[in-house]
């Protein structure tokens, strides 16, 4: 029962964190990742990614707990089939999918994630009222299976995700959602470009670029868009991102 | 599929082209006749702000165009530089608080309703579609995601015309889809841009004519680069 009191405290202490990320100038993509982080330690995940519908007819990843390549190509494949584009299609959650049981259902799909080390696989939506945009999609190493409290509070998660990506929680125009979903696709696209220039220019991969680029951006607390854009721009230089060396100065230019 | 209707508008436009007319002129017929807007402009924008107008159905298309440059604000202005549409179907009742200095002259021309789309990949700003009308009213989804694929249209002419050749005329299809989906051809970009001492524009203007060059996907390209068996190296490389 510890274990109860434990997440409702770790609960609590998300949705604190949640909301004071949303501060006037607040970062959509440092939004993602803070909540798909917290909701990998509730649900007992090891991975997750949050997907949004384009507006052209694709999902694409919005944030996903680690940047790693292979995992970030989980979530494209789903463009064909998957858990998340099932979800996203019919607006349901899947969820407590046991790989080994389902490559009939998506051979390409259970193939690559038991490759990487999973078991099994949810994916909730992100709706709000009958416009779905997109669903949250976690990963286990092991055989999870959601019990119904599990489910309520992931499905509450997905739910901060799609109230505070559309900024406004009555949202009657579409005007607006294309408004929101295209600018956060775009601060995502900006991020992939920063962590191919941080990359180069510290001859690191890109995976460990982005490492590198999210450190810097929770040591200084700047929004990740910001550091992606001092990256980019150069009013960031390479070495402010180098892992501190324990002997050197703090801070140099 | 997303980039099968950006290739459609594509071809489209190298059918209608015509002497006389220009591509980004033919794009902007095409994508007003479709969505039953009144008329449409496309706009350069660079970080500079507006950069002039690239083409306008009619007039009035121009004089949207022309006001937000002469004021420096407007819905374009703002779409080019938070990085997402501004929809404003209803122009009366939002402008005059957002942009005083542009809302009387867009009353004056007739202006009910803009729908700016800004046409970006992440950090490379082009340029902005605009689609207005002279009467109020929302775009439906369909339409929003008819509106999108002119823009990536727009933004895969754009992008193209920077460069010399390959001439528009004979575009892979694999060029159609610019805003790449892949995350692989915005890393791609970010390292060229370092390697060959570019700007983020210019870089995805080299990666995608290395694409069209070899016949191969931008994506392809994309992931030898990432994984570092194929570099983009200038003469006078520095280090």
């Amino acid at each position: 029962m510890t274990t109860d009191i434990d997440r409702e405290q770790r609960l609590a202490a998300t949705f604190v964190e949640l909301a004071d990320t949303l501060v006037a100038e607040f970062d959509i993509i440092d939004f993602a990742h803070t909540l798909i982080d917290r909701s990998v330690e509730l649900l007992h995940a090891d991975a997750a990614g949050l997907m949004l519908a384009d507006q052209r007819g694709e999902l694409r990843v919005l944030a996903s707990t680690t940047e790693e390549t292979r995992l970030l190509e989980l979530f494209q494949l789903q463009n064909d089939e998957g858990p998340c584009l099932d979800c996203y299609t019919f607006g349901e959650p899947v969820v407590n999918i046991d790989l080994a049981e389902a490559e009939d259902r998506w051979p390409n799909f259970c193939a690559a994630t038991t490759d990487l080390g999973f078991r099994s696989v949810h994916a909730l939506p992100l709706r709000l009222r009958d416009e779905l945009i997109g669903a949250m999609n976690l990963f286990c190493a092991h055989h999870s299976t959601l019990s119904e409290h599990d489910l309520a509070l992931g499905q509450a998660l997905a739910d901060v995700a799609t109230i505070v990506l559309l900024q406004e929680r009555f949202v009657t125009h579409h005007e607006i959602l294309a408004e929101q979903l295209q600018g956060a696709l775009n601060s995502r696209v900006l991020i992939e470009q920063a962590k191919g220039i941080y990359a180069e220019r510290a001859g690191i991969t890109v995976d460990e670029a982005f490492t590198r680029i999210r450190t810097h951006s929770r040591n200084t607390t700047q929004p990740l868009s910001a550091v992606a854009t001092g990256v980019i721009d150069g009013s960031i230089s390479t070495s402010a991102l180098t892992p501190a060396d324990p002997t050197a100065v703090r801070s140099r230019h | 599929m997303a980039t099968a209707r950006v290739r459609q508008i594509l071809s489209q436009v190298l059918d209608q082209h015509r002497d006389g007319t220009t591509l980004p002129g033919v794009l902007c017929e095409l994508c007003a006749r479709q969505l039953l807007v009144t008329g449409v402009g496309l706009a350069l924008f660079t970080d500079a702000g507006h950069e002039g107008v690239v083409a306008a159905t009619d007039q009035t298309a121009m004089t949207l165009e022309e006001l937000q440059f002469t004021s420096g604000e407007g819905p374009c202005v703002d779409a080019s530089r938070g990085g997402r549409p501004v929809l404003q179907p209803d122009l009366a009742t939002t402008a005059p608080r957002r942009w005083p200095g542009f809302a009387s002259g867009a009353a004056e021309a007739g202006i009910a309703a803009v729908f700016a789309f800004p046409l970006q990949v992440g950090w490379v700003r082009v340029g902005v579609l605009d689609l207005y009308r002279d009467t109020t009213g929302s775009l439906d989804g369909e339409d929003l995601t008819e509106a999108l694929a002119f823009a990536d249209a727009a933004l895969a002419l754009l992008l193209d015309l920077q460069e010399l050749t390959p001439s528009a005329q004979d575009m892979h299809p694999n060029l159609a889809d610019p805003v790449g989906r892949r995350p692989e051809i915005h890393q791609a970009t970010g390292m060229i841009a370092v390697q060959a001492a570019v700007g983020l524009a210019e870089a995805l203007v080299l990666l995608r004519a290395r694409a069209f060059g070899s016949g191969r996907t931008v994506a392809e390209i994309a992931r030898e680069v990432v994984n570092r068996t194929l570099r983009f190296d200038n003469g006078d490389e520095q280090t």
